[in-house]
């Protein structure tokens, strides 16, 4: 296998080993009558349209699910797809990032050329998930607490206790998000709200309100990842894959080591350090908003910002279009879509951002991106910096 | 709709610690070479690996880490909203998740609470804090 030393923007150094040719939605939204395999095959076939590949081109195949036993077996056979490599990694919503830098490792191994990476949910139409019940859960469940909700409310409470955090503050991130989503035809929430909607909504869990939480909705998202040489066949530019790092800290909350710090704090660092990069040359940043103190945490654990500073960070729509600090410029799992896990939607607007195709939302020039997903209750994090020539 | 509270599973691991709390004692493990208590309840210790977990007996005295008011519970709770969840730190340096009882106005992070055991029904205790003191 060919390789490229990276010689593109601001010196960067990482190798051109693979990178992301094809990035596709299915239907989004309220979807009754579809299934998880439609959405997942809608979505392949528009990703592998976008890469200018087949189906007889993927030789790899990954996807994961809360929806069955052996999704990667049943999803290979409905799409007619015999791979010579099958990943499945399920560590919650950052999943897909981990996919992303696990396609590259093969790649990089030489096992395969193309990978396929799909998923598909319908959390809306289909209502939530069963529930998990026993092993460990067991010191958990049997006192209400609501998850993932009830989690992250304690990780708000305790940033709020610690460094003086407002739910105003909170609340700008959720309306900064909708102002992106309004320029996102695709996205599910479009109408404007304010700091006073966000604070107005129903309280869920102290002191996240509703409009400091995702959305339910169905639907699936596919992206093809390519060797360097397989990526100079594709009908697009290549989105290189630059850096990689991915970290588990706990599964119950009562063992994550802070409750304001995510694993993006390691994360974070190893994938820029990867990528031959500093904050200052990223140029748009998609990081999983599955509340919005998700968001406040992450900033700050990879940081963007010092720890305590987050609500700052955010305030005065710093984040916004036009803002100085571009995020989740779809829309995020808050407004745009949020099928049970977000993490491959980040990736493709992260793509989209970066091949220019974002129309009235697009970022000028955007030339870096730094993608981070969170899975679990804070669980997991995944964290990948894409890069164009 | 309301399902039935999810009941914990009850195995080589944990029937000690629902058992003291059927019997109202708080015990825990406590690693015998490392001499660091753990919570939940294991085979093995989580910081040395060592396989001579013994249970002790403790204070159920302990200080809200955080907690939240929950106001949209899962099925089988929704008749007691709202109501608060918080995590424990307890005095023997270990983590727990709970039922935080009593004014909830009056509540805040750092206060002390101490154990109480809830019946739920006639089997099922579970092990809820309390604020002490003024
Ligand atoms: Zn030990």
């Amino acid at each position: 296998m060919i390789k490229y030393v990276w010689k593109g923007v601001k010196g960067m150094k990482s190798e051109r080993i693979a990178a992301i040719v094809g990035a596709a939605e299915s239907e989004l939204g309220h979807l009754p009558g579809r299934n998880v395999l439609q959405l997942q095959a809608q979505a392949a076939k528009r990703a592998l349209d976008d890469a200018g590949f087949t189906k007889d081109d993927v030789d790899a195949l990954f996807t994961t699910a809360s929806w069955g036993h052996f999704p990667q077996l049943m999803l290979g056979e409905y799409l007619g797809i015999t791979p010579k490599y099958t990943g499945g990694t399920n560590i919650g919503g950052s999943s897909f990032e981990s996919h992303v830098a696990h396609a590259l490792v093969g790649i990089q191994a030489g096992l395969f050329d193309v990978a396929l990476i799909t998923y598909g949910s319908t959390n809306r139409t289909s209502g939530n998930r069963p529930s998990a019940a026993g092993l460990t859960l067991s010191y958990e469940e049997p006192f209400g607490i609501p998850s993932p909700v009830g989690h992250y409310a304690m990780a708000a409470q305790r940033h709020m206790y610690e460094y003086g955090t407002t739910s105003e503050q909170l609340a700008e991130i959720a309306v900064a998000t909708r102002k992106w989503a309004a320029l996102n035809e695709k996205a599910f929430k479009r109408e404007p709200v304010t700091i006073e909607d966000v604070l107005n909504s129903p309280m869920i869990a102290e002191p996240l309100h509703l409009l400091d939480c995702c959305l339910i909705t169905d639907g699936g998202g596919a992206l093809v990842v390519a060797s360097a040489e397989a990526a100079a066949r594709a009908k697009k530019r290549p989105v290189w894959i630059l850096g990689h790092a991915e970290t588990q800290t706990h599964n119950t909350v009562t063992h994550m080591p802070d409750l304001t710090v995510t694993g993006a704090k390691d994360t974070g660092r190893r994938a820029m350090e990867m990528a031959g990069i500093t904050h200052d040359e990223i140029d748009v940043v998609q990081v999983y908003d599955s509340f919005t103190i998700t968001v406040l945490l992450t900033l700050e654990s990879l940081g963007f910002c010092k720890p305590g500073e987050g609500g700052d960070f955010v305030s005065g729509q710093r984040t916004a279009p036009g803002g100085e600090f571009p995020l989740n410029t779809s829309g995020g799992g808050l407004s745009y879509c949020h099928p049970g896990m977000f993490g491959i939607f980040l990736l493709i607007e992260a793509v989209r951002q970066l091949r220019g195709e974002c129309g009235e939302r697009q970022v000028k020039d955007a030339k870096i991106s730094l993608v981070n997903g969170t899975g679990g209750t804070l669980s997991s994090t995944s964290t990948v910096i894409l890069g164009r020539d | 709709m309301q399902g039935q509270i999810p009941k914990p599973l009850i195995d080589s691991d944990s029937q000690p610690f629902w058992e003291g709390v059927r019997e109202g004692k708080l015990l825990l493990q406590k690693c015998g070479d490392c001499e660091r208590y753990i919570f939940y309840p294991r085979i093995i210790c989580p910081h040395c690996f060592s396989e001579h977990m013994t249970w002790e007996e403790t204070s159920g005295k302990g200080k809200i880490h955080s907690y939240t008011v929950i106001h949209k519970a899962p099925p089988a709770f929704k008749g007691e909203v709202p109501y608060v969840v918080g995590v424990i730190d307890l005095d023997e340096g270990v983590r727990m998740l709970s039922r935080i009882i009593g004014d909830r106005n009056d509540l805040s992070i750092d206060q002390p609470v101490s154990v109480v055991y809830e019946k739920i029904d006639d089997d099922l205790t579970l092990p809820y804090f309390k604020v002490t003191g003024a």
